[in-house]
């Protein structure tokens, strides 16, 4: 349970899929001209993205590692078909509306990245909620993004007269410079809400969701942390030991709490080393690439002379 | 700290123009435009600058009162207070006006890192800004008590324009771009004191002059190019706008590029757009095209292979 309320709190707020990873840009500019365009958007794309991540986590033993965007992508589609299909039966205002970018939900970076980075290597009820935590942060970003580009652009809020008669709209915010004008300051606000809540002490800390992190059970054998970086192994076997242990610690928290501070500071180090690896595994890779390129060069000087 | 900036011996030549002084030296060059439209529409253009300035002042302050640093002393938002007023009509409701002016200081200019940071002519973009959310009170061009076309539009038509009045500048059209005589007026200020080099306005006007005669559809005719030499904001924008130090190119080569380029692209915009008028977007097309223009006009320094490339 309270690994399914993590990733519902990941989802909507500590790793927003708008306001923070900036992912599935395209829909949320060009479909949020009203608020409920951009809700209506929001939940088409949380049922396809529960779904999908739900069967890639069922199916994550069967499909094969080499063939696996293709399979994500049968399963996304035949979803998103299903979302279609629904919404042109009961909901054809919207599904009008909308347009093709209904269709295009089956390439939104959001679902296949939820399926890559989460469903593939975790179980199906994290997956699930990881699944619907990513969903409604969506929905809520292109709402809130719609409704203030409903409120400037056209005086009103889900088609409701806000504004007061003499309000002249300011059309920009129906157009598509307006979209790239309320994400920014969206995004610059939900930025500085944080800031002010972390200063007070609240973590907004992403909780790790790249890989499973754990490379001697992992079968991807192309991973690059796992093919130019032994350090990240060593450190890898101790990582996942402090991560099954933080829940458990969390769990306990409340009823010893002389003991509060401890399972904090170690949480701190076992939430920051997979970042430090990451960083630590794109120097090696820039490193591995100069060498070689500086390798190249001599031996061409050489066969000149 | 400005110990470790002294990096050579020679005596250095030390000029006296300061940010302040330059902007001083734009505002007088501006006045003889701002003054000509006060006489053309009536206090009421006088009353659009004054607000456009104002706001444009009181933004920069207000911004710099949370950032505690002060920048209104640079006259900066002056200019840009002016040169948007001076490309509104002049019967544009007052709180468009400061609306286009706190977009052009708050958006454009303070949030991208203040004067010398804004990757685009702030009064240009608010103008834009404006036009696209205001279509109808931006094009609300009034003269003499007539609601008309303003001389582009009704080249566009097909129909006769007075060249005479597109020089002198008793046609309608936004405040600060009617009047030819009073634009060359202030660019002949800013020639005189080095503000500005003719590189860029020549080679706009020049290139926009090609453009249109190969591609207006009447030939070498005099009258048709001349009057979309003299009309819109053609002058203003290769004077005032396509100079302002912050988005043109800084390479000698590069800003001939940028004008002819500026040039072409208000050619497209005037003949093949839908509208009658394209300084604006296609100064601001052309201040985005800026870092690329000057990455490959780079002079090659001496000693330095061609493409610049360090030596290892």
């Amino acid at each position: 349970m309270n690994k399914a309320g993590e990733r519902l709190i990941n989802g909507l707020v500590k790793e927003n899929p708008t306001f923070v990873l900036m992912l599935g840009m395209c829909p949320t500019l060009a479909v949020t001209t009203s608020a409920m365009n951009g809700l209506g958007m929001g939940l088409a794309t949380t049922a396809v993205l529960v779904m999908s991540n739900l069967f890639i986590s069922l199916l994550r033993k069967v499909i094969p590692n080499r063939v696996r965007i293709p399979a994500f992508i049968v399963i996304i589609a035949t979803f998103v078909t299903v979302v279609q299909l629904l919404l042109q039966a009961y909901l054809p205002a919207l599904n009008k509306s909308l347009g093709v970018y209904i269709p295009l939900i089956v390439v939104n970076c959001i679902i296949l990245g939820r399926a890559e980075s989460f469903a593939f290597s975790n179980p199906p009820i994290p997956s699930f909620f990881d699944g619907l935590g990513m969903g409604l942060g969506f929905s809520f970003a292109l709402t809130c993004i719609g409704a203030v580009r409903e409120l400037l652009g056209a005086g009103k809020i889900f088609d409701m007269a806000i504004m007061p008669e003499s309000f002249e709209p300011v059309r920009i915010f129906g157009q598509a410079p307006g979209a790239f004008f309320v994400l920014a300051a969206l995004t610059a606000l939900q930025n500085a809400i944080k800031l002010s809540r972390q200063k007070k002490g609240k973590s907004f800390e992403k909780i790790g969701s790249g890989c499973s992190e754990d490379c001697m059970n992992c079968d991807k054998k192309g991973c690059s942390k796992r093919f130019y970086d032994a350090s990240a192994l060593q450190k890898k076997e101790a990582a996942p030991v402090k991560k099954e242990e933080t829940p458990v610690k969390k769990e306990e928290a409340p009823v010893k709490k002389e003991e509060a501070p401890a399972p904090v500071a170690a949480e701190a180090p076992a939430k920051k080393a997979p970042e430090t690896i990451v960083k630590k595994v794109q120097k090696d890779e820039d490193e591995v690439s100069f060498d070689k390129l500086d390798d190249l060069d001599v031996v061409d000087l050489d066969e000149e002379e | 700290m400005s110990e470790l900036l002294h990096i050579s011996s020679n005596p250095h030549i030390r000029s006296t123009s300061s940010t302040n002084s330059i902007m001083m030296t734009v505002v007088l060059a501006l006045m003889p435009a701002a003054g000509f439209g006060i006489y053309n529409f009536g206090p009421r253009a006088g009353l659009v600058i004054l607000v456009c300035i104002a706001s444009a002042v009181l933004t920069e302050f207000l911004f710099g009162l949370c950032r505690k640093r002060f920048t209104i002393d640079d006259l900066s938002a002056v200019v840009t207070g002016l040169l948007l007023a001076l490309n509104l009509p002049a019967t544009i409701p007052l709180w468009m006006a400061a609306l286009g002016s706190v977009f052009a200081i708050l958006v454009v200019k303070m949030l991208f890192g203040g004067l010398g940071q804004n990757f685009m002519n702030p009064a240009l973009a608010a103008r834009c800004f404006l036009l696209i959310s205001f279509p109808t009170a931006m094009t609300n061009f009034v003269c003499d008590g007539y609601t008309g076309a303003t001389p582009l539009a009704a080249l566009k038509a097909g129909e006769q324009v007075n060249i005479l009045d597109m020089v002198i500048g008793n046609i309608s059209g936004t405040i600060g771009e009617t009047s030819m005589i009073a634009i060359l007026i202030g660019a002949c200020i800013l020639l005189l004191t080095g503000v500005i080099d003719l590189r860029i306005p020549a080679s706009y006007i020049l290139s926009f002059a090609v453009f249109v005669t190969i591609f207006g559809g009447h030939g070498i005719d005099i009258a048709y190019l001349s009057a979309q030499l003299a009309g819109g904001g053609l002058m203003l924008g290769a004077f005032f706008m396509a100079t302002d130090y912050v988005t043109r190119p800084i390479t000698k080569k590069g800003q001939y590029v940028f004008g002819i380029f500026l040039g072409i692209m208000t050619g497209i915009f005037r003949l093949f757009g839908p509208g009658a008028e394209g300084v604006s977007y296609a100064i601001i097309i052309g201040n985005l095209l800026v870092p690329l223009i000057e990455k490959v006009t780079m002079p090659t320094a001496f000693g330095y292979e061609k493409g610049g490339r360090h030596e290892r």
